[in-house]
């Protein structure tokens, strides 16, 4: 149903690298400020008031206004407590209709305690369908978590929710670093939903997950006191028939073997491919051709 | 909620530079209340902790730690969960035996068994440990290492957090000798067996298994009472526990419960649990549920074994071990299913 295809050619041109590159930029100029600031807050009181959240505001969207997103816009799923720091899932629903002249064009996923606050950038298209994305962070300090909608007429629209971490024995590095380098790149990606009542014209809903050990760097190795260097998923891109459905610039807030589910609008027969670079620039593809029901 | 504010507020500042004090000298065994500790076998000392979550309320002190005494000199398994813990276990030992500690076992890379280490870093509390040549060897699987090295500021930051202690640059003890498969330590007239595992409890588990008595150390390879709890791979620890049931035990310690000579029935329970996760899991992934909707519906499989036990903490760790358990599961289709076993001690 799917192939996948490692590409050893990191030099190829094609993606757009601008949004992952500032991505990146943001998360290291926040690095040592959320480090700073990690650990001081135990509840969800007044996260306007959240140090990193200014800093992030200020980066990404300057003084623009950010409303109080309704479920009618937005809405996050998220559980209220970490149970295990590594693999914390969150669903993002949106209500708006994908049309032309009116869409949700960007979502932004903000957690503000982890060392790397800018945890995600998503872009859709009409062609998403529905502006909904699940996946799976790392949580493990007491945090909040926000998304932020950006509407293609430029609207803001942010809902927050407050998680509490594990604690204890539970920590966001991976369950076992061998097993995820072996293997690395693999990639399983699939329709969800192939009910047979389904309408055309109605979104369908598909996942990608990738074998990666997404790692922050931020452990020092013991022998050489240096710290190994960050290997992460940088951005995952989605294309039907060639046209962007759903683009993501992620780092190592996304738990280990990233996962996304994600919908599209299907129209006629053609091909669903996924492309997903990482931060050493190697390249994974996958696609899957899509037959609409008789 | 301010409750929890206040909850995970440090306890006092006495406390909080007691724990500064005990972490930055290594070790001042000679104040430090000993631990309680029962004779398991003859030489073979357990000290039980409580069956709770890692956490202030309980000063830490949850994993079972022990040490076995040999005509020459004494192995620790095990130090606790803070710097006071080890202190406390390593007054156990001095008021029990003579005898220097040559050996601190570490079972595996979760800071209630290790972050006690600080207290057994020098033979005396006058030397600095560096320069120390009878300070006691370290020694863990040779995937500890990495496995702390990746978590080591996460459990900093908990300690930090929750118990109001700051650990010094060197409080975090590495080991000193790994074991890759198995290795067997002479105490003096007493060989210990350790055994390194595939991935199960965790990517780094060790057993013990003192020859003389036929007590194994498992550690988190078993809970007794207390839930277990998955950090490495459903898979593995099944297959692990079908490999260590072939043992010869007459003792048996768990890293978190009670003693058993009750072997190998001891883990029939945890065999339940775990072949239930594994199963609903399974079942959950084939009919294409969600990993949050996993997390919602798998309960805890009722115990087939009689008469059953009613697991303590599965509010705390259920949940987290359905997250981990499909994350591991939902690869299975196209990978192969581990086939190796270690060798028997």
């Amino acid at each position: 149903m799917n192939t996948s295809t490692p590409l050893s050619d990191g030099r190829r041109p094609g993606l757009r690298r601008s949004a992952a590159d500032c991505a990146a930029v943001c998360a290291l100029v926040l690095l040592a400020l959320g480090g700073a600031a990690r650990a001081e807050i135990q509840t969800g009181q007044n996260p306007e008031a959240s140090p990193i959240w200014q800093k992030v505001r200020a980066s990404l969207f300057q003084s623009r206004p950010i409303a109080v997103a309704t479920d009618e816009v937005i809405s996050l799923d998220v559980p209220a407590r970490a149970e295990d720091a590594a693999i914390v899932p969150i669903a993002i629903k949106t209500r708006l209709p994908q049309t032309a002249p009116r869409h949700i064009d960007k979502v932004y996923l903000i957690i503000d305690n982890n060392p790397s606050p800018i945890s995600a950038i998503f872009q859709f298209t009409p062609l998403s369908g529905r502006a909904d994305i699940e996946t799976r962070v790392r949580i493990d300090e007491y945090t909040h978590v926000r998304v932020i909608a950006e509407t293609s007429d430029g609207q803001l629209h942010m809902t927050t929710r407050f998680v509490k971490a594990a604690g204890g024995c539970s920590a966001p590095p991976g369950k076992d670093a061998q097993a995820a380098l072996a293997t690395l790149g693999r990639m399983k990606f699939r329709i969800e939903d192939e009910a047979p009542g389904r309408q055309s014209g109605q979104p369908v809903l598909a996942q990608l997950m990738i074998s990666h050990p997404n790692n922050s760097g931020l452990a020092m190795d013991q022998v050489s006191r240096l710290f190994t260097p960050p290997h992460f998923v940088r951005q995952v891109r989605i294309t039907y028939g060639g046209q962007l459905v759903m683009s993501a610039d992620v780092d190592f807030s996304i738990s280990e073997n990233p996962n996304f589910r994600f919908y599209f609008l299907p129209r006629a027969d053609a091909e669903l491919k996924a492309e997903v670079v990482d931060s050493n620039d190697l390249r994974f593809e996958s696609s899957l051709k899509y037959r609409r029901p008789e | 909620m301010p409750g929890a504010a206040l909850a995970n507020r440090p306890r006092c500042r006495l406390c909080l530079l007691l724990a500064w004090v005990a972490a930055a000298a290594g070790a001042s065994a000679n104040s430090a209340p000993a631990a309680a500790v029962t004779q398991a076998a003859p030489g073979v000392f357990v000290h039980i902790g409580a069956l709770e979550d890692w956490g202030p309320a309980n000063g830490g002190d949850v994993a079972n730690t022990g040490f076995v005494v040999g005509s020459r000199c004494v192995a620790v398994i095990d130090t606790g969960g803070t710097p006071a813990v080890g202190q406390a276990l390593r007054a156990a030992i001095e008021q029990a035996t003579p005898l220097p500690v040559c050996y601190v076992i570490n079972t595996h890379a979760h800071p209630d068994h290790m972050l006690g280490n600080v207290a057994f870093t020098s033979a005396s509390a006058s030397l600095d440990p560096g320069s120390d040549p009878a300070a006691p060897r370290f020694i863990a699987s040779a995937r500890f290492s990495r496995t702390l090295a990746a978590r080591e500021p996460y459990y900093r930051n908990a300690l930090q957090r929750d118990f109001g202690i700051a650990l010094g640059p060197t409080a975090i003890v590495y080991p000193t000798l790994t074991v890759d498969s198995a290795l067997d330590i002479d105490l003096g007239d007493r060989v210990l067996t350790l055994q390194a595992w595939p991935t199960a409890h965790t990517d780094n588990d060790l057993s013990v298994y003192d020859h003389r008595t036929r007590t194994l150390f498992a550690s988190d390879l078993l809970f007794v009472q207390h839930l277990p709890v998955l950090d490495g791979s459903l898979r593995g620890w099944v297959s692990a526990m079908a490999v260590l049931q072939r043992l010869a035990v007459a003792t048996v310690v768990p890293g978190h419960g009670p003693i058993s000579r009750d072997w190998p029935a001891v883990m029939d329970v945890q065999g339940d649990y775990l072949n239930g996760l594994l199963r609903d899991t399974r079942s959950a992934i084939r009919n294409r549920l969600t990993i949050a909707q996993a997390i919602a519906r798998i309960g805890v499989a009722p115990a087939l074994t009689r008469p059953a036990t009613n697991w303590l903490l599965t509010d705390r760790f259920h949940r987290r071990n359905v997250t981990a358990a499909y994350a591991e599961l939902e690869w299975e289709e196209d990978e192969p299913a581990p086939a190796t076993e270690p060798p028997r001690p």
